[in-house]
């Protein structure tokens, strides 16, 4: 799909793997970190704080800042800065805090 | 050269809350802060506001813990007009979770002592499984029962930190970082306090610097026994709200992290983590929670506590050099109401405290045990 990304790639990728943001299909370089492939497309902000809802996107790219936090495959608060796409990936935004469901039906 | 009322060496959570209550008393305070090499408990610690089961054998402590946690709403209040910082105060009251019924005989026999030296005040209940489900839903099998007094609390410690150092900025307290106390001299009008090039005056002194009391005191003469004891504490990815009440061993942060922690070492000064203790931490956390064990850590840390050789505070009035105070504790946390708003007007003279002579120095002569509460 079209789109008009803060980042560019360097260089063409030679393969591509199709993964969904919040159920919109990318197509994405294979072999990249799940945040570098977010930050090539136009996907807006990645994630909203639990703090204060305020919006963020991966900023460190190196697992420590935690801004880039993602829910990957029903898995919540991954860091896609560290997390390699694969082909399928089911991603969404990350809003507020992981609820546990404690007391609840289940934990996913 | 510096001139002050007050010199605090100290810029943890006692040194500051005892500055931020001789601040309010009007009188010109100057802190003394070593650095971030130095050892600091007052950013390692796990955030309790705890009653419950403390005192033991020693109803002053006792006593003087219960003061502090119904002083805090006032010290909160103080804190947040003079700086808006919000430190999330919660007493709820908390519990003890009990993994055998080993420790919940020991728990118990620790309350009943406690009621009876309060002639009946001193609210706490005991929980078996079913009861104590009802009140925290993912409590899991392994916990055999708990302890639940309506006293205890939590708050944010490292808001709480924040807020005292903006709030003696404020109020005119000069803070100065990166001060190693290099000698103590006694004259007729106070103390001079040299540190490297600089030299500070004061007519009243307070130690208040932690493990760093042992030197300082040694300075003027005095033997002030603590030592170090360290906590590791993990902390967990941001979670819903699910546990409404501090734990022992688990507590939910205002920001949705999960601090785990209760680790006991005697390791001299090494405030490392370790793979061992901070899988134990992990593993009684999981029985205490078992949904826990689906959740990611993202951060651990150890810190030293303040431990004196029998586990109390040290407040001391110098005999031999007066206008100087020793304190000394590990619960910085809950004791940081009291150390404002009660030591602070002792030590600047303004009021008197009986209950404190039962903290002072002269106890540790010919005893060596040492007695842990949290």
């Amino acid at each position: 799909m079209p789109t008009d990304a803060l980042f560019r790639s360097l260089q063409l990728a030679p393969n591509h793997v199709r993964i969904t943001f919040d159920g919109m299909p990318l197509s994405v370089p294979a072999g990249v970190s799940l945040a570098a492939a977010l930050l090539a497309h136009d996907v807006g902000h990645t994630r909203e704080s639990p703090v204060n809802g305020r919006p963020g996107a991966p900023y460190c790219m190196m697992g420590v800042c935690f801004e880039c936090l993602v829910e990957v495959d029903g898995q919540a608060n991954a860091q896609a800065c560290l997390i390699q796409v694969e082909d399928g990936m089911s991603v969404r935004r990350q809003r507020g805090a992981r609820d546990l469901l404690i007391g609840g039906a289940d934990d996913e | 050269m510096h001139k002050a009322d007050v010199v605090v060496v100290g810029g943890g959570l006692v040194g500051m809350s005892i500055a931020y209550g001789l601040a309010l008393l009007g009188r010109q305070v100057t802190v003394l802060d070593e650095g971030d090499d130095a050892f600091r408990a007052a950013r390692g610690n796990f955030g309790l506001l705890w009653v419950q089961g403390k005192g033991y054998k020693n109803s002053p402590y006792a006593s003087w813990t219960r003061q502090s946690v119904a002083l805090w709403p006032e010290f909160n209040a103080l804190l947040q007009s003079d700086t808006g910082i919000d430190l999330h105060l919660r007493q709820p009251g908390g519990f003890q979770l009990c993994m055998s019924e080993q420790e919940l005989a020991e728990e118990t026999r620790r309350l009943v002592w406690l009621q009876e030296a309060f002639d009946g005040d001193y609210p706490y209940e005991l929980l078996d499984p079913a009861q104590l489900k009802s009140r925290i839903p993912g409590i899991g099998p392994g916990v055999v029962g708990a302890c639940y007094t309506p006293m205890d609390g939590h708050v944010n410690p490292l808001k709480l930190l924040r807020a005292l150092y903006a709030a003696c900025t404020l109020r005119g307290v000069a803070i100065v970082n990166g001060v190693t106390v290099d000698g103590i001299d006694q004259h007729a009008s106070g103390f001079g306090i040299r540190a490297a090039a600089d030299r500070f005056e004061a007519e009243h002194l307070v130690l208040a610097a932690g493990l760093g009391n042992r030197p300082l005191g040694a300075m003027l003469g005095m033997d002030v026994p603590v030592r170090p004891n360290r906590g590791q504490i993990l902390v967990t990815e941001r979670l819903q709200p699910f546990l409404h009440y501090p734990t022992t061993y688990v507590r939910q942060t205002d920001e949705g992290t999960v601090q785990l922690g209760d680790s006991l070492e005697s390791v001299g000064f090494d405030d490392r983590t370790s793979s061992e203790a901070m899988s134990e931490i992990a593993a009684r956390a999981v029985q205490c929670f078992p949904q826990l064990g689906q959740v990611r850590m993202v951060r651990a840390w150890g810190a030293l506590r303040v431990l004196s050789a029998d586990g109390y505070p040290i407040y001391e009035a110098a005999h031999d050099s007066p206008g100087a105070f020793v304190v000394t504790c590990h619960s910085g946390v809950t004791l940081a109401a009291a150390h404002a708003l009660r030591l602070a007007p002792w030590i600047a003279g303004e009021a008197d405290a009986p209950g404190l002579r039962a903290f002072n120095l002269a106890r540790f002569k010919g005893q060596s045990e040492v007695r842990y509460a949290h």
